[in-house]
Formats: C-alpha cells, sequence, structure tokens
C-alpha cells in the first residue's frame, strides 16, 4: 500500500471524526440532566433507534471479521452471521418492550425492579461493566490490529499511539454528546457501513452476471480446500470436541445478542414500548441485509482476491474486505471502506463506555452507595468521570492486548450476557416466585462459571494460538463455555429462589407484570 | 397528589365487579397509584396476557427449533448440508439464508399481531387507570 493511499484513509476517516463531533456538539446544547445522559431523554422514534441499534451491535469484528471468516472459511464463517440475526428475535418477542415499559436508565433498574435493591443492583452492575469492558478490549485491541494494514502503520509505538487517539475519541463522544450524541454517531455510521456494504455487493454481484452461483464456483477454484469451502466443517468439523464447541457457539450467540448490556440500553433512549418494538424491527432488518451482504462479499473476496492472498496479508483474515474494496475500487474505495471500520470502531466503543458509565453512576453511585437519594446532576458527573475512567482502562487494555488472540474476549462477552443476563433477565419477567437469593444467584452463578471456564479454556493456554501457549491449565476443553454455563445459570436462578426463605414481593410482582405489559405506572404514553 | 383525587376508593373487590358503582372504574389505590393487584386480576389484563403468550410462546419454540435443528444439522449431517441445490449452492446455504427469511417473516408478523391485537387490549387496560396516570 502507497502512502498516497494513506492520506486517503486519514483524510476520510479525519472527516467522519469532524463531521459527527460537530453533530454530536449540536445535538447536545442542553445535555445536562440524567434522562439526556443517559437516554437521550427517551427522544429518539423507533426508526432512529432501530438504525442506532444495528450500528451499536454492527462492530468492526462483525463487518471485518465475519467478511474475513467466510472467504477463508466458507461455509463455518457463515454461521456467525446466522446467530446474530436469529438472536434479534428473542430481543423483539421477549425482552423490548418489558425493557422499555419496566426500567429508565440501566438493566440494574429491571432487574431489581422487585428484588431487594442493593445487592441487585450491585450484581448487575458487576455484570454490566465486566461484559462491556471485555468487549471493549477486544474492540480496542482489534483496532490496533487494523492500523497495520489500513494505515500502513507497523511499529508498536505507531499502534499505541492510534489506540489512544481512538479512545480519547470516544470519551470525547461520550462526555460531549451523551446517549444523544452517541446515538447520532452510531445512526450515521450504520446508515454508511449498510450503504456501502450493499452497494459494494451489488457491484460484486453484477460482475458475475447477478449469478450467486458462478460466484460460488470461481471461489472454489481460488480456495486452496475447493468444493469442502461451501460445506459445513471447515473450521468446526475436525473433531467431536470441535462440534461441541462450535455448538456451545451459536448456543452464545442467539442468547447473549439481546442480553448485552449496551443493547438492553437502547430501548431507553425511544418513547414507549411500540416504539421500541419498531426499533427491533428496523434493527432486524439493517441485520437481515447486512449479513446477506457479508455473505456475498466473504466469497466475493474469495474468489477474486483469493484465500492465500488474505491469509498472507498483515491482518489475516481481517484484510479480506479491505483488499477486496482495493481490488475492484482502487484507492478511493480502499479509504472508504477503511475510514467505515474506524467509524465502527469508534462507534461501538463509544456506546460501550457510555453503558459502563451509566451502570456505574446509576446502579452504583446512586442507589448502592447513595441508596437512591443521590442528585441526579451529581450522578451524571459520576457517570462522566466513570467514562473517563473506563476510556483510559480501555485504552491501557487495547495496547495491552495489541496483537494478542483477542477473538475470545468478544465470544466471552456474548457467553457472559447469555449466562448472566439472559436467565435473569427472563426469570424476573416471567417468572412469579424469582426472588432476590436466585436473582444474585443466577447473575454470579453465570459471570464466574463464565469466566472460570474460560480462564481454563484452550483459548488461554495450552495450544498453539493461546494467550499463554506455553503453560498450559487448560482443564475445560471447550473454548466458548456457554453449553455450560448458561444452563449452570438457569440452574442457580431456579436453585437460589426455590431454597430461599424469603418469598418475592407479590404487590412488586404485579406491579412489574402489569407495568410490563402495558406501561402502566411508568409515565410512558 | 392525594387531595387532588376527588372520590377514590380501593376497589371492594378486584376486576370488572366495580363497573357497577363507578361509571369509570378507576383501578387505582387510595394514594392515587394504579392498583397493580387489581389490574392484574381483571379481565381485560388476563385477556391481554393470553394474547401475548398465544404468540409469542408458539413463535419462540419455533424459531429456536428451526435455528436448533440448523446448527444440529451443520455440525453432524455435513453430508447432507453439502448437497447442491441450484448450481454450487447447497442445502446449507439455502437453509442458512432461509434462517435470515424466517426471522424476518417471523418479525413482521409479530409486528402486525403486535399492532393489531396486543395494542388495542393495552389501550383498553390502560383506561383501567387512566385517571391514575393523569393524576399522579
Amino acid at each position: 500500500m502507497t502512502g498516497a493511499n494513506t492520506a486517503i484513509n486519514l483524510s476520510v476517516f479525519g472527516i467522519f471524526v469532524l463531521l459527527t463531533l460537530y453533530i454530536v456538539y449540536r445535538a447536545s446544547t442542553r445535555n445536562v440532566s440524567a434522562s439526556d445522559y443517559y437516554a437521550a431523554g427517551s427522544s429518539f422514534t423507533g426508526t432512529q433507534n432501530g438504525i442506532a441499534l444495528s450500528g451499536d451491535f454492527l462492530s468492526a469484528a462483525s463487518f471485518l471479521g465475519i467478511s474475513g471468516a467466510i472467504a477463508v472459511n466458507g461455509y463455518d464463517g457463515f454461521l456467525y452471521s446466522i446467530g446474530w440475526v436469529v438472536a434479534w428475535l428473542i430481543g423483539l418477542m421477549l425482552i423490548a418492550e418489558r425493557m422499555r415499559n419496566t426500567g429508565r436508565y440501566t438493566m440494574g433498574d429491571v432487574m431489581a425492579f422487585r428484588m431487594r435493591q442493593r445487592p441487585v443492583r450491585a450484581a448487575a452492575a458487576n455484570a454490566t461493566l465486566v461484559i462491556s469492558i471485555f468487549y471493549m478490549i477486544a474492540q480496542m485491541a482489534g483496532a490496533g490490529g487494523l492500523m497495520a494494514l489500513l494505515l500502513d502503520v507497523h511499529s508498536s509505538v505507531g499502534q499505541a499511539i492510534i489506540i489512544a487517539v481512538v479512545g480519547v475519541v470516544m470519551v470525547l463522544y461520550v462526555l460531549v454528546g451523551g446517549m444523544k450524541g452517541t446515538t447520532w454517531v452510531q445512526i450515521i455510521k450504520a446508515v454508511l457501513l449498510v450503504l456501502s456494504v450493499s452497494l459494494l455487493t451489488i457491484f460484486l454481484i453484477g460482475k458475475f452476471g447477478f449469478d450467486f452461483s458462478a460466484m460460488l464456483d470461481r471461489a472454489t477454484q481460488k480456495s486452496p480446500l475447493g468444493q469442502a469451502v461451501l460445506s459445513p466443517g471447515v473450521k468446526y468439523g475436525s473433531s467431536g470436541l470441535t462440534k461441541l464447541d462450535f455448538l456451545s457457539l451459536a448456543l452464545a450467540l442467539v442468547l447473549g445478542t439481546a442480553s448485552l448490556p449496551h443493547v438492553l440500553m437502547r430501548f431507553y433512549t425511544v418513547p414507549n414500548a411500540r416504539e421500541a418494538r419498531r426499533s427491533v424491527v428496523w434493527a432486524t432488518w439493517m441485520m437481515a441485509i447486512f449479513y446477506s451482504c457479508t455473505l456475498v462479499i466473504g466469497f466475493g473476496a474469495m474468489a477474486l482476491v483469493g484465500t492465500d492472498k488474505i491469509t498472507g496479508a498483515p491482518g489475516g483474515e481481517n484484510s479480506a474486505a479491505p483488499l477486496l474494496a482495493f481490488q475492484v475500487g482502487g484507492t478511493v474505495l480502499l479509504g472508504i471502506v477503511c475510514a467505515v471500520a474506524f467509524a465502527t470502531i469508534l462507534a461501538v466503543v463509544a456506546g460501550l463506555t457510555l453503558t459502563a458509565s451509566a451502570s456505574f453512576a446509576h446502579d452504583v453511585y446512586a442507589n448502592v452507595i447513595k441508596r437512591g437519594e443521590a442528585d441526579p446532576r451529581e450522578e451524571v458527573r459520576v457517570a462522566r468521570i466513570t467514562a473517563v475512567c473506563v476510556g483510559v482502562l480501555a485504552i491501557v487494555g487495547g495496547i495491552a492486548a495489541n496483537g494478542q488472540n483477542v477473538a475470545f474476549l468478544v465470544a466471552l462477552a456474548f457467553a457472559l450476557a447469555a449466562s448472566a443476563n439472559l436467565p435473569t433477565l427472563l426469570y424476573s419477567m416471567f417468572w412469579k416466585r424469582f426472588n432476590t437469593r436466585g436473582t444474585l444467584w443466577s447473575i454470579y452463578g453465570g459471570l464466574t462459571s463464565c469466566v472460570l471456564l474460560i480462564v481454563f479454556s484452550p483459548a488461554i493456554s495450552g495450544s498453539k494460538s493461546s494467550v499463554f501457549p506455553d503453560v498450559d491449565f487448560a482443564y475445560f476443553p471447550l473454548s466458548n463455555p456457554g453449553i455450560v454455563s448458561i444452563p449452570l445459570s438457569f440452574l442457580a436462578g431456579f436453585l437460589g429462589t426455590i431454597l430461599s426463605k424469603e418469598p418475592a414481593d407479590p404487590a412488586k410482582q404485579s406491579e412489574m407484570e402489569v407495568r410490563g405489559l402495558t406501561g402502566i405506572g411508568s409515565g410512558l404514553r | 397528589m392525594t387531595k387532588a383525587l376527588p372520590s377514590v376508593s380501593r376497589p371492594a373487590t378486584p376486576g370488572f365487579a366495580t363497573f357497577d358503582e363507578h361509571p369509570h372504574s378507576l383501578l387505582i389505590d387510595g394514594d392515587g397509584e394504579p392498583d397493580f393487584g387489581a389490574i392484574q386480576t381483571s379481565e381485560d389484563f388476563l385477556a391481554l396476557k393470553r394474547r401475548v403468550t398465544r404468540f409469542i410462546v408458539p413463535a419462540t419454540l419455533l424459531f429456536l427449533a428451526w435455528y436448533v435443528t440448523f446448527v444440529l444439522l451443520s455440525a453432524y449431517a455435513a453430508d447432507f448440508m453439502s448437497t447442491p441445490l441450484f448450481g454450487t449452492v447447497n442445502v446449507g446455504l439455502t437453509m442458512g439464508f432461509l434462517q435470515f427469511v424466517t426471522t424476518i417473516i417471523i418479525t413482521m408478523a409479530y409486528a402486525r399481531y403486535a399492532k393489531k391485537r396486543l395494542d388495542p387490549q393495552v389501550d383498553k387496560v390502560r383506561a383501567l387507570a387512566e385517571t391514575a396516570e393523569e393524576l399522579a
């Protein structure tokens, strides 16, 4: 790649940053109250929030990672996208409307609704912080890896500087814009991303005379695996254990998506349950279109660039989409694709920072430390300070993890969300008897079992691609813990509830059920 | 807040039994807050709950079963999934794409069902506690 190319990348990216910062600044002149900071005053429409939801969810891992995984592993790469699309049905039918009706700012609002406030809120905040920070470090580290490819920055100092710049810009979004600004960044980014992959897809499939089959045919010729890339098993089919690992991953993807804290928090930016429902409908459409496109882009990259060239490039699998863009559209298209990838990282990390800061300020500071008596202005100040701390943590973590194999962090975030959050949310919404002990057991049971299983998994030690390849304490054979930790968390929540002598509060249960379905008592229209 | 309420009393028996006494049957308690226990057992709310359950339970089971089938077939029936269907496009890729299609179909069906069958019922239940909301 040439210097001129880097200049184009940098200028497209620079324009995006300046434009979004300006919009964030304009959107946030009255960004003072807690409701403004956490939930954008609930002023977004379902359509806007739906686009922002897809923006929050489509990380660089989805764009570069999935198209790359398809370009290299074919069918097995495609499986991720399916889980991520299907997962939105859980969000749509079970979570979105009840979440909007019962809570105000955080996931803790819903989990603690009919339980003892302080322990449950502390647990919900712990889950939120752990999940968000894991997810964020993975994004930041990925940002460093991308630089090598996109900006031609190879020195570790240079990459560290870029990670720091990404971190600072995203903290600025959050501090200046709060939820409103962050939402606009997500909307701009999601539109750019979906538009550019759609155009690229139409162009690619046009090159093959709008014949997907012909494209696949060409792809199999360019892959060392031949016809096998179109069949399952390239990545996960080698043994019974890898197949089990694959099932575990599939489970975490479909159950984790709709319980990621930064996705849940989005439902508060709309005024009522009907708009929350519309957001998910929009998000689902965006996802289905986006992931259909990545299928074409992935196989297109395999056909036009060739698997060998992709795996040989700096950045490996992740370089499939940029290399393809360069192949079909030269430096300008490459610049655009790279800038969109940057924007994606930036926006997702901003969303995560906001979620983590809201959870600390609203659940831990206002409700656990101040016992619900905090001054709202003070609460927002705490949230902003937390955002800066989380930002610094993400920058440091991102630099430390730069170049590491961090894919497991993303998988872990999904498994954590599916095991700590989903059982708790479903129980508290749908099971009358569920009580405080059940809540604590299911959150902490899911959280700790997930983290422990990851620590003792091959992702951390014992194999060539581990973080510590030289030592071996991989007692748990699967790299994804979901298949064990998700049922475990459901079980823990059940046992905690029936073993507790403290009965559920029936009045609060009535209130939560009525409010969840109708919004009565929430003040929402 | 309490003094702003003209004549509020807890319904003697929960539910629609109070319709006879108050033409604008308010399911609100002595403090002007909605009486959630009474609403929860009211006929209108139970009907809403039934309508919600009737859709989301079968739909959730259906899409989970369909997804799990796809995942299991991919893991343990690779040969079947590799059978070519249209040119080089095989059963697995087609089924994967159909997952997208069914997701969209269920999403739109739910949106439609919610608009036609759930939202009007929600409005009915909300009317039970309307005055309480306005005064609160």
